[in-house]
Parts: C-alpha cells; structure tokens; sequence
C-alpha cells in the first residue's frame, strides 16, 4: 500500500490565470506503508485540504493522487473507501446512534446496496471497539459520551471499515492533557500491534513527536521540509513554520523530543 | 490489518445487550408497522356516521346503483382511505428524508416551499382558473403539482447555483424565503377574489382526503410509486450524510449524488401527496418522530417504518375526522394537528 501525491495544486475556487488562488500548491508527499506520517505547519496552510485530497474526498486542480499507483481521481467512492479511513476533527451526528451503529457506519463501503451487516461485520465492529477501549460503551448513545470517548469511537469507526491506511485531521484538538495522551498511546499501538499506517494533520508539536516517524511541514501551500521526525523537527522548523521562538530538545524521561516555546518570534 | 476476520487482540467483550441484528430488527418492526397499518385501513371503510353492511356491499345480486352499502363502501370511503394512505405514507416519508439531508430534525416536506407552491398553484386555478376545464382531469390538482414541482426547481436552481451544490445552509434559507414569497402571493391573489372562491380556497388550503372518487388516486399513484423507487435507494446513505457530508464521503457515498436523489424524490412525492389531498400538516414531522423514539434513528428502519406508520396515522386521523363530530366533518389537517401535537409532547417529556 503505497498513498503518494505528485506536485499537487488545488484551489476551492478555480480562477483562470490566477495561480495565488491556490490553497496548495506543487506539493509531493509519499505516506509510506506502515509509517506514521505528520502535517505540520500554521492555521490556514492547507493541512486539511491535503487530507481531503489523499481521501479522494476532493480531487487535485492540478497533479495526481495514486493508491498502489492508480490514480485517486479515477476510483469508485466506495473503493477508495475501502483503501483509505478518515478520522474528521470533529463528529456531531444529526440523530443520537449508538456508539455500535456509529461503528458500523464503517462497514458502508464493504455492504451491497440494499445489504444490511450481517454478523462478520458485528464482530468486526466490535473488535474495532475493543481496540480503542470503548466496547463498555456500546449501547451508549454517541452524544452523551465524553469528548476523548468520542474521538475513540471515531477511531473505531475508522478502523471498522478494514483499510490499511488512517487519515486524521487535529485528533487531539478537543481533548483535555490526559485524552491527548491516551489517543497518542492509542495510535503508536494501532501502528506497532496492528500495523496501521497513519497520516495526521496537529497543530500539537509534542504529539507530532511522540507518535510520528516521518514530518511534512507545510506554509502557505507549499512542502517547506519533510523527512525523519528526528531531523526535521527543530527549533528553526518551529520558526519558519509559526513565527516562534521554541526550544526543542530530548527529553530522557519521554524519551522524545520535546517542544517548548518561549517567545513569539516577531 | 485484515478485512474479514476479527484480529487476535479482540477480547471477549461481555455484549451489554443482545446482539440485535438490524436485519431482524427491520424484519420485526416492518412486520408490526405493517400490520398496523393493514389493520387501520381495513376497519377504516367499515366505519363512520351511517352503517355499512360488508355483506351486502359485496352482494353482487343488488344492482349498485340501488345498492346503498356499496356506494356509501366503494364511492364515500374507500378512495378516501386509499388517499389517506398514499398521502401520509408519501408526507412521512418525504418528512425522514429531508430531514436527514438538511441535517435537521425540524425539517418538514413543507420546508422548503414545495407546499406553499403547490397552494398558490391551488389557488391561481381556483380563483383565475374559472370555468378552464381539461376533460377527464381536475384542473386543481394539475395546477398544484405544477406550483409544487416549479417551487422545487426554483429551490433546486437556487441552491445549486452557488458553486457548492445542494449546501443544506442555502436550501433552508432559500426554502424559508419562498415560503414567505408564496405566502404573500396567495394573499394578494386571495384579496382579489371574491367571497365564494375565498371559501372554496381556505378549504383547499385545510387539506381534505375527499378526493372524489378513484380518478385522482390513479393520477398521483405512478408519481408517489417513482418517489418511493427512489427512496429504496437512499437509508444507508442518509444515516451516513446525517453524520456529516465529509465522513459520508470518506466512507464511499457519492455525496451529490445522493443529495439529488434524495432532493427530487422527496419533492415528487410532497408534490403528489398535495396536489392529491392539499397541505396536510403535521405528519411529515410528527410520523418520523414518533417512529424515532420507537424504533430508533437507523433510517434503514426510520424510512419505511415511517411510510407504514404515516399511512396508518392519517387514516386514522381522516375517521377522527369524518365521525367525532358527525355529521359535521372537521378539516383533517386539524385533526392531525389536534391528535399528533400532544401526543408527541407526551412523549417527548415521557422520554427526557
């Protein structure tokens, strides 16, 4: 399973001649099978709409995105479906589901037309639960559960619909210290145990260095770094990316980098 | 990860509840809905202010036209009851499916100015129509469906010129304000008119199941039977769209696609269902609601329970009509309204 983008351009609204209007521009990325990739980079740098795109959610202006070398543009919805899950960065169903029928949603893109899931999909659904810790809340209305029980739920909904990749956009925007945590533990397990390849857009620099192994820092459109987690991470990135001053080192007890900022940088 | 089997972390959750299969679920819930509804439309006919006797009805040695249980059986109620059915089989149902595309539980087939097109459609041909007459079909219902299915157009048009198709923000406002528009157009066409065609127009506007006759149900049928072709299409997608547009998206729906379809079948068949029997309220929100809080909010369920409840919930409601006050008859919309409102306030406050 091989997720790239080659020299991407998007724009919401075309406009003939203007190539400013563009919300991403020229941009190459390659999610490696089995790697946690992270997106880094400002508010309005077009994290989300790379997401949307390697989704096949939207499709490029401009450029190609390829699943195993075939082209995005040219799949089924529902086959793609079956490639790549999404995680969005916040859920509000009109109607109060259960947590087990939000599950099963995930089953869509592997049931007929007029195919109701059978047991194979309970038992995947349920599995999917198990993964996250939420199969105590099952019969649960989806509304009236905490907002880290949610993003697990979403989560499980996600891995319910069997793919080998996971695209999340801000998984931890909502969420107090300790469910951060808890869905930064809950990813590294999903890509160590299971073997997930994950794709995530965070503004949470020490989340992007706990569970990521590979960056792409994004300004403006455009690819500004990418590589190793270890390299690409840096006090200078952390500048050029946000306009802040950061102190970005080891930490023996973590055993990670750590981002601390200081100061804003103009 | 694999896709069929579940992988060797899974633990031996104990279930909170039995595995509910939502196959056996749907079995057992359209089968009760099902019969309700058999059983509301066959006692229906049976009953009002002057008995019927079944077996002389069917006596096929009394000549109809001196057989007075047959024509009261065949001519007074049993088109009535058929019209009721279709008419709140295609109101519920139009009522589950817009509310699931605007996301919007308050969502009504009324919402989005089909109604009030379909009235002032009503109301041109009865107050300008005069004496135009089109051979075998009423004139009304005609003028109806054409105000109904350009309202829908108009929405539609306006909704899908903004660059983001069928966005639900834009339809709903675009309804509300064709709402209003059409509302002052049949106030302004009603203030021309005179008094007798007034009346006849606010009794349109009351809605009424006395259709007359079989003409008009057989007109309407092969629209309400398109819409509900369509329909069998949409629940799985609406459960996914009422999540959100993107996730329904990311999980193999074509969005627009469905956003068409559900659009156009639930229009056909508001429109039908007015221009057979008028504005009948209430039912397009009350129905969905109540089989929610019975059954659950899966649409797979929602949609056809709904069909099969609204079709019994308006027959019955047109029999409270014809004999609480006989031999006085109460608009049925009123009756809807009266019956369903706090019936589903009960609920609602039995339920929080």
């Amino acid at each position: 399973m091989s997720l790239v983008a080659r020299q991407v351009s998007f724009s919401y609204r075309p406009v003939p001649g203007r190539a400013d209007a563009r919300v991403l521009r020229d941009v190459d990325l390659t999610v490696r099978s089995g790697s946690v990739t992270g997106l880094l980079g400002p508010n309005g740098c077009g994290k989300t709409t790379l997401l949307k795109l390697l989704s096949g959610v939207l499709t490029p202006t401009s450029g190609a995105v390829t699943v195993n070398g075939r082209p995005m543009a040219a799949m089924p919805r529902r086959e793609a479906a079956r490639q790549i899950a999404v995680v969005p960065q916040e859920t509000h169903p009109a109607y109060d589901y259960t947590v087990l029928e939000m599950v099963l949603m995930g089953r869509h893109p592997h049931l007929g037309l007029f195919q109701i899931e059978g047991p194979a999909d309970i038992a995947i659904a349920r599995e999917a639960l198990a993964a996250t810790s939420t199969a105590h809340l099952e019969s649960r209305p989806f509304p009236s559960l905490s907002g880290g029980e949610r993003q697990r739920v979403v989560i499980a909904s996600a891995l319910a619909q069997s793919t080998d990749t996971l695209l999340l956009d801000e998984p931890t925007a909502s969420l107090d210290l300790g469910h951060q945590l808890e869905i930064a533990a809950l990813l590294t397990r999903l890509n160590r145990q299971r073997g997930v390849t994950l794709c995530l857009a965070t503004h949470d620099l020490n989340l992007a260095a706990t569970v990521c192994d590979t960056l792409v820092l994004l300004r403006d459109g455009r690819v500004v770094a990418d590589g190793p987690t270890a390299d690409v991470l840096t006090s200078r990135a952390v500048r050029q990316l946000y306009d802040v001053d950061a102190d970005v080192r080891f930490h023996e007890a973590a055993g990670r980098l750590t981002v601390v900022p200081v100061a804003h940088a103009l | 990860m694999t896709g069929g089997t579940p992988a060797e972390s899974a633990s031996p959750v104990a279930a909170p509840r039995p595995s509910t299969l939502a196959r056996a679920r749907l079995a057992t819930t359209l089968l009760a809905f099902g019969l309700l509804t058999l059983v509301t439309c066959l006692l229906a006919p049976l009953v009002g202010s002057s008995h019927v006797s079944l077996a002389r009805a069917f006596d096929p040695s009394i000549p109809f036209a001196d057989n007075v249980d047959a024509q009261i059986f065949f001519v007074a109620r049993l088109p009535r009851v058929i019209a009721g059915a279709l008419v709140g089989a295609a109101l519920a149902s139009a009522g589950v499916v817009f509310q699931a595309i605007l996301r919007n539980p308050l969502a009504t087939p009324f919402t989005l100015g089909v109604s009030a097109g379909a009235s002032l459609g009503a109301m041109l041909m009865i107050i300008l129509g005069g004496a135009l007459s089109l051979g075998p079909w009423s004139p009304v219902p005609l003028a109806s469906f054409a105000g109904a299915a350009g309202a829908a157009a108009l929405v539609y048009w306006l909704a899908s010129s903004t660059g983001r198709p069928m966005s639900g923000a834009v339809l709903l406002l675009a309804g509300v304000t064709l709402n209003a528009f059409f509302s002052a157009l049949i106030l302004f066409v009603q203030y021309l008119a005179d008094f007798a065609e007034v009346y006849r127009a606010a009794r349109w506007l009351m809605g009424d199941l006395d259709v007359g006759g079989f003409g008009p149900i057989v007109a309407s049928l092969p629209l309400v039977l398109v819409a509900f072709g369509l329909f069998a299409l949409l629940p799985a997608s609406l459960n996914l769209l009422s999540v959100s547009d993107e996730s329904a998206a990311a999980r193999g729906v074509d969005v627009v696609r469905t956003h068409r379809v559900a659009f156009v079948s639930a229009s056909l068949a508001t429109s039908a269902a007015v221009s057979l029997a008028g504005p009948i309220g209430f039912i397009g929100i009350v129905v969905p609601h109540l089989v929610r809080l019975l059954v659950g909010v899966d649409h797979r369920i929602v949609l056809p329970a709904s069909a099969l409840f609204g079709a019994a919930f308006l027959v019955a409601c047109d029999l409270a009509a014809r004999t609480v006050l006989a031999p006085v008859e109460i608009p049925v919309g009123v009756v809807t309204a009266l019956l369903g409102g706090p019936f589903f306030l009960w609920l609602l406050v039995r339920q929080a």
